[in-house]
């Protein structure tokens, strides 16, 4: 079964997280990525699914297969229209010792991908976009 | 279309004499790097001679990806390779295509008189030679990269094997350096290994590395963390002066590592770590 | 509801994560173990994740959560069989697991918890608490 170029989710419940870890591993596979790598672009999904529960009140997830100069990549982009993020250059900060919550799952998701871009505006909402080539 | 070529008829009509003509002036060349014998080498220009009629009297001189063509660009693509193994640069191998122009050229100003026939028929003729030219270089080029390519495989395998010291002890000797897409390779082999083999120790030695770099360092840093996360400890032994300097000038923190300065110590370490040791027979 | 089961075999108690579990199953599971903690006066947990391909932060939360409640108990625990490509990955994620003890498999899983039983505070040797550069004392 080929997979769709894209493909959007939701993000509303617990479940959904898991939901959209499934999905990145079968993009993953699909585009040939070593296990260690869906490893990573996995987990980072994970990270970034749940800051989209937790924090942002809900959202979407969307995943696109990427075909760039030879190379196969593929793009997560999660959107919520929560309360926003007040300081991102703190947020990004290892912030696992300080009993993880946002901070954790941002920086994490930033090691583990090859591209990370965060947009953040209060009140309005956030969209975080994570890349891993292959 | 074309009018028939006239060169089918001189290729078969003077055989002999281009042959001895090409031959004469690639052997002087040859003979001063002394890679190949001169019987070897007239034998080449023998068979390329013969191929290259035997494909021209098929009619068509322009196309040579077509199968009247593939004798001879086999034999074209064994000698390049053969040259790139012995040693030659990729321009004396395409010499040996080029160096036939002479001759053959000189016969066409013999046997043909109308001018414009003969700039026609030279043009064919170069056009033809260039190609043959050219497929030479590139069968040259191939050879090399597949030699680096070999060589790169087994130099890879040869310098990262794990090897089984004992019973739940693994070695890894690290030779050369550590780039970074080769550390993920080792790293996931050696991790791949501890789980295949329920092994509690892995001792990894960088004797064999020349110098280590923050990037290698870190590396071989996660390498350690990995494993233990796995639940299984890292020896890492060899450690040269300068590296052990470097380590600290780099300010890197190797405080939550064991370390041992040989192969030998971390062998004896990772015994007692599996509740093993090794006892002298009491002699006579 | 679904929860994950939990095996008790002898003095110990033996958990197997197959599932690909959600944020609240986790912590499901880490409510349940405590409580069977006390319940059975269990001496040791062995946590078999073997099975699990991911471990992000949350779920490294857990197990360090659960690790050190059963201690409040007076109970070690132990993960065991963690896969390679997961530990490059929290290594990458820069989560240490500290105070978590782990080890290839659940016959050494075992083999620990038996050790921790019968041993005194301090001659403990897993990989997370970090051996000294002396020779380690078995």
């Amino acid at each position: 079964m080929t997979m769709p170029q894209s493909e959007t989710m939701a993000i509303q419940v617990s479940a959904d997280v898991v939901l959209v870890r499934q999905a990145v591993r079968q993009f993953a596979v699909e585009l040939g990525f070593g296990l260690v790598d869906q490893t990573k672009i996995v987990t980072a999904a994970s990270e970034l699914a749940r800051n989209t529960l937790n924090y942002g009140g809900g959202g979407t997830a969307t995943l696109e297969m990427l075909q760039e100069n030879g190379r196969r990549g593929l793009r997560l982009t999660f959107e919520d229209q929560g309360p926003g993020i007040p300081d991102l250059e703190l947020a990004l900060k290892d912030g696992y010792t300080t009993g993880g919550g946002l901070g954790m799952g941002l920086s994490g998701a930033k090691r583990l991908a090859n591209e990370f871009a965060i947009e953040s505006v209060v009140g309005k909402g956030t969209r975080v976009t994570i890349v891993r080539w292959k | 279309m074309m009018s028939t070529s006239k060169i089918p008829d001189i290729l078969q009509t003077y055989e002999a004499d281009l042959l001895t003509e090409w031959h004469q002036s690639l052997a002087t060349t040859h003979a001063q790097k002394g890679l190949i014998k001169e019987a070897e080498l007239k034998e080449e220009c023998r068979e390329f001679l013969k191929l290259l009629r035997l494909a021209v009297q098929q009619g068509n001189l322009t196309n040579l990806q077509a199968a009247e063509w593939r004798e001879l660009r086999e034999l074209l693509t064994s000698i390049s390779r053969s040259r790139s193994h012995k040693g030659f640069t990729p321009s004396e191998t395409a010499i040996f295509v080029f160096s036939f122009k002479q001759p053959l050229f000189d016969r066409l100003r013999q046997q043909l008189h109308d001018p414009t026939e003969l700039s026609q028929e030279i043009w064919t003729a170069t056009t033809l030679l260039d190609q043959l030219g050219l497929l030479a270089v590139e069968a040259y080029q191939k050879a090399r990269e597949d030699v680096i390519r070999r060589q790169q495989e087994e130099l890879m395998e040869l310098s990262t094997p794990v090897v089984k010291l004992w019973e739940g002890i693994l070695a890894l000797p690290i030779i050369g350096t550590l780039d970074s897409a080769r550390t993920q390779v080792v790293m996931e082999s050696l991790l791949q290994k501890i789980v295949e083999t329920g092994s509690e120790v892995a001792i990894i030695d960088i004797t064999g590395v020349p110098t280590v770099d923050t990037l290698t360092a870190q590396h071989l840093l996660k390498t350690v963390t990995a494993a233990r996360l796995m639940g299984a400890d890292c020896i890492i032994s060899g450690i040269r002066p300068q590296i052990a300097q470097t380590i600290v000038y780099l300010g890197i923190d190797l405080t939550d590592v064991i370390t041992k300065a040989t192969l030998a110590d971390a062998f004896l370490m990772a015994l007692k770590r599996v509740g093993a040791a090794i006892t002298r027979n009491q002699a006579k | 509801m679904e929860r994950i089961p939990i095996l008790q075999m002898g003095d110990f108690l033996l958990v197997t994560i197959q599932v690909d579990m959600h944020d609240r199953l986790a912590m499901t599971l880490q409510d349940d173990l405590t409580n069977r903690i006390t319940q059975t006066h269990a001496q040791g947990v062995l946590i078999d994740i073997s099975a699990l391909e991911i471990v992000d932060s949350f779920i490294g939360r857990i197990l360090g959560n659960i690790a050190k409640m059963s201690r409040v108990l007076d109970a070690e625990t132990v993960v065991v069989g963690m896969q390679p490509a997961v530990a490059i990955t929290l290594v990458e994620l820069g989560l240490s697991l500290t105070g978590v003890r782990t080890a290839l498999n659940v016959e050494k899983g075992m083999a620990l918890l038996q050790a921790a039983l019968h041993a005194t505070a301090t001659s403990s040797f897993t990989a997370t608490e970090g051996l000294s550069n002396d020779d380690a004392a078995v």
